[in-house]
C-alpha cells in the first residue's frame, strides 16, 4: 500500500513531518507540495461543480417535461412501491438461489471447458473439438433465445422424467450460456501462464495432469479472478429472465403487480432491488483486483 | 554456504553402472521447422561424477542440447541414453526419466505461488509420495546448507535473483537426481549474485555431483569442469580437458571465440 501507489499520487507525508535526522523540507519541496494542495483543490471543485450541475440540468429537464406528472404517478407512486417491495424480495430469494446453485456449475463446468480446449496431442482431437464447438456456440446464441428453447422446448418433447419446472429448466439454460463465457475466461489464463513453469514442472518429473493442477491452474484461477466475479455479476442479473418462463422471481412478482393496473412502479422497485444486490458484488470485485494488484506490484519492486 | 551440500548422491544404480557414462548422446539431430538445424551429428558423454561444460555464442546449441536431454525437446534423429537405457526411444516413460534429471533453468522458473518451501516439495511428495513431513525436513536441510534456512516460508518473488537461484537449486536436488543440468544459472543475475550461486555448483561438484552446465562463465568453467565443450553452429566443434580447451585451443573458431571473450573482459 505504501509503496507504489503513494509515490505516483499526492500522498507523500506532509513536510512538517519532522525527521530523526534534523532534516528541514526545503523552499523547494514546499512550494511543490503547496502546488499540489491547490491543484488538488481545484480539480475537487471543479469535478463537483460539475457533478450538480448536470445533476441540476437533469432534474430540471425530466421534471418540466410535459409528461412529468403522468409519469411520476405510473413510475415513482410511493403506494405501490410499498406494496410491491415485500413481494419482490420474495421473488428475489429464488434468484439469490439461482445465482448460487448456477454459479457453482457455472465455475465447474466452465473449468472443465477450459481444461478440455487445452489438453494436447492428438488422441484428444475430439474432446477440444467438442468443448470448441459448445463454447462457440453458445457464447454465440443469445441468452434470451437460449432460454426460450429451454424452457419451452424441452418440456414440448414430452420426455418422460425429464423435468418441467421453469426454475429448473431456467436455470439450465442459464448455466448453458454462461458456462461457454466462463470458460473463455479460464481458457485464457490458463494460456497466460507462461510455459516455462510447465516446463519446470514437467522436469521435476510431474506428470501432465499434476503439472496443470498443481502449477498451471492455481496461477491461472488467480489471475482470472477479477473477469470472473464480473460474469458471476452479469449472472445475478440475468437471473431474471427465468420470469418470461413464469417462475415467480423478483421480476415476475413486480409484473404480477403491474400488470394489475398498469402502473409500472413495481419494476422500478425491482431494478433498484438488483441494483443494490450487484452494488457489493461489484466492489468486492473491485476489492479483490485491487488487492491482487498490489501483491503484484510488491512483487516486482522488490 | 560454506558447509557442504549434500548431493543427492545418486541413491540406486550407481554400483551397478560404474564407470559407464551416466548420459551419453550419439548422433543427435534436432531441427526446427525445415530451416534451422540446432543439433547437428552430437555425440557426448558424461561420466560419473564428472562436471561437463557447454560453452560457445548464444544460438549454438547449447541450451537445446540440456532440453533434448531432459526430453523437454523431441530430437529428430540419433539416440540418448541415461544410464545405458535410451531414453529417446518413444516407449519410454517421459515422466520416470526426468524424476532422474534435475534441471535449473536460467530464469530459476519457480513457481510464484507457492512458498519456497512447497516449491522444493512439491515433486517429493507428488512424485516420489514421501510424506509431507519428511520433504519438509529434507528441504529445510537443503536450504540450512545454502544459507536459505529462513527464507522457507517466503514467496519467491520476496528473493533476490541469487536467492532464487539457490532456491531453484535445491528443488531440483530434493529429488535426488542421478543427473543435474544446469541451464546458463547465472546470465540472468547481477555480477555480485553470480558468486554464491556457483559456489553451491562447486559443492555438488566436490560431493560427487554428475553435472552438465551451459555456461558464458568461461573462468568459472575452467574451474569445476572435467570436460569442456565447445558448441559452434550446432555441432561440438572441439571438446577437452579445461587446461587444454582454453589454454591451447586446436580450432580456429574456439580461438576466435575464447578472443571475443577475453575482450569482453569475461575470462
Amino acid at each position: 500500500m505504501t509503496s507504489g501507489k503513494g509515490l505516483l499520487k499526492s500522498e507523500r507525508p506532509a513536510a512538517s513531518g519532522a525527521a530523526d535526522d534534523g532534516y528541514v523540507p526545503s523552499q523547494r519541496r514546499l512550494a511543490r507540495e503547496r502546488f499540489r494542495r491547490v491543484r488538488a483543490r481545484r480539480a475537487a471543485t471543479v469535478a463537483a461543480l460539475s457533478t450538480l450541475v448536470t445533476a441540476v440540468v437533469l432534474f430540471l429537464v425530466i421534471t418540466r417535461s410535459p409528461g412529468w406528472p403522468r409519469t411520476r404517478e405510473t413510475f415513482f407512486s410511493a403506494d405501490y412501491a410499498r406494496q410491491a417491495l415485500p413481494k419482490v424480495l420474495e421473488g428475489l430469494l429464488l434468484n439469490l438461489r439461482l445465482l448460487v446453485v448456477c454459479g457453482a456449475a457455472v465455475l465447474v463446468i466452465g473449468l472443465l471447458l477450459a481444461v478440455a480446449r487445452t489438453l494436447r496431442g492428438p488422441v484428444f482431437f475430439p474432446l477440444r473439438a467438442l468443448a470448441a464447438a459448445y463454447t462457440d456456440f453458445f457464447r454465440g446464441l443469445p441468452l434470451i433465445i437460449c432460454l426460450l428453447m429451454v424452457v419451452f422446448g424441452v418440456p414440448a418433447l414430452r420426455l418422460q422424467g425429464v423435468t418441467t419446472d421453469p426454475v429448473v429448466l431456467g436455470g439450465s439454460a442459464l448455466v448453458l450460456t454462461y458456462s461457454a463465457y466462463v470458460s473463455e475466461v479460464f481458457r485464457a489464463g490458463i494460456e497466460s501462464v507462461h510455459p516455462s513453469q510447465r516446463a519446470a514442472a514437467r522436469s521435476l518429473g510431474l506428470s501432465s495432469g499434476q503439472a496443470l493442477r498443481f502449477v498451471v491452474l492455481p496461477q491461472a484461477v488467480r489471475r482470472v479472478v477479477p473477469p470472473l466475479l464480473n460474469d458471476l455479476v452479469s449472472l445475478q442479473k440475468d437471473t431474471g429472465l427465468v420470469s418470461i418462463a413464469g417462475a415467480v422471481d423478483a421480476v415476475y412478482a413486480a409484473q404480477i403487480i403491474a400488470g394489475k393496473d398498469f402502473n409500472y412502479t413495481p419494476y422500478v422497485v425491482a431494478g433498484l432491488v438488483f441494483v443494490a444486490l450487484t452494488i457489493p458484488m461489484t466492489r468486492l470485485t473491485d476489492w479483490v483486483t485491487a488487492r491482487m494488484d498490489r501483491r503484484r506490484a510488491q512483487g516486482g519492486a522488490v | 554456504m560454506s558447509g557442504t551440500v549434500e548431493t543427492a548422491g545418486t541413491n540406486e544404480e550407481e554400483g551397478a553402472a560404474g564407470t559407464a557414462p551416466v548420459l551419453r548422446l550419439e548422433a543427435v539431430r534436432k531441427t526446427y521447422g525445415r530451416e534451422s538445424v540446432v543439433l547437428r551429428d552430437v555425440d557426448l558423454e558424461v561420466a560419473p561424477h564428472t562436471v561437463t561444460a557447454l560453452i560457445g555464442a548464444s544460438g549454438s546449441g547449447k541450451s537445446t542440447l540440456l532440453r533434448c536431454a531432459n526430453l523437454l525437446e523431441e530430437i529428430d534423429d540419433g539416440a540418448i541414453y541415461l544410464d545405458g537405457d535410451e531414453i529417446t526411444d518413444p516407449r519410454a516413460d517421459v515422466d520416470a526419466v526426468r524424476r532422474r534429471i534435475g534441471v535449473v533453468f536460467q530464469a530459476y522458473n519457480l513457481f510464484p505461488h507457492m512458498t519456497v518451501l512447497d516449491n522444493i516439495t512439491l515433486a517429493p511428495r507428488r512424485v516420489h509420495r514421501m510424506p509431507r513431513a519428511e520433504a519438509a525436513a529434507r528441504a529445510h536441510e537443503l536450504l540450512e546448507r545454502l544459507g536459505l534456512g529462513d527464507r522457507a516460508r517466503a514467496y519467491p518473488d520476496r528473493l533476490s535473483g541469487g536467492q532464487q537461484q539457490r532456491v531453484a537449486l535445491v528443488r531440483a536436488l530434493a529429488c535426488r537426481p542421478r543427473l543435474l543440468l544446469l541451464d546458463e544459472i547465472t546470465a540472468a543475475l547481477d555480477p555480485e549474485l553470480v558468486g554464491e550461486v556457483l559456489a553451491v555448483v562447486r559443492d555438488l561438484k566436490e560431493q560427487g555431483m554428475t553435472m552438465v552446465l551451459a555456461t558464458h562463465e568461461m573462468g568459472f568453467a575452467r574451474e569445476v569442469a572435467d570436460q569442456v565443450c565447445f558448441l559452434d553452429g550446432g555441432v561440438i566443434l572441439e571438446r577437452g580437458a579445461p587446461e587444454q580447451l582454453f589454454g591451447a585451443p586446436r580450432e580456429d573458431r574456439t580461438r576466435q571465440f575464447l578472443q571475443r571473450i577475453i575482450q569482453a573482459g569475461r575470462l
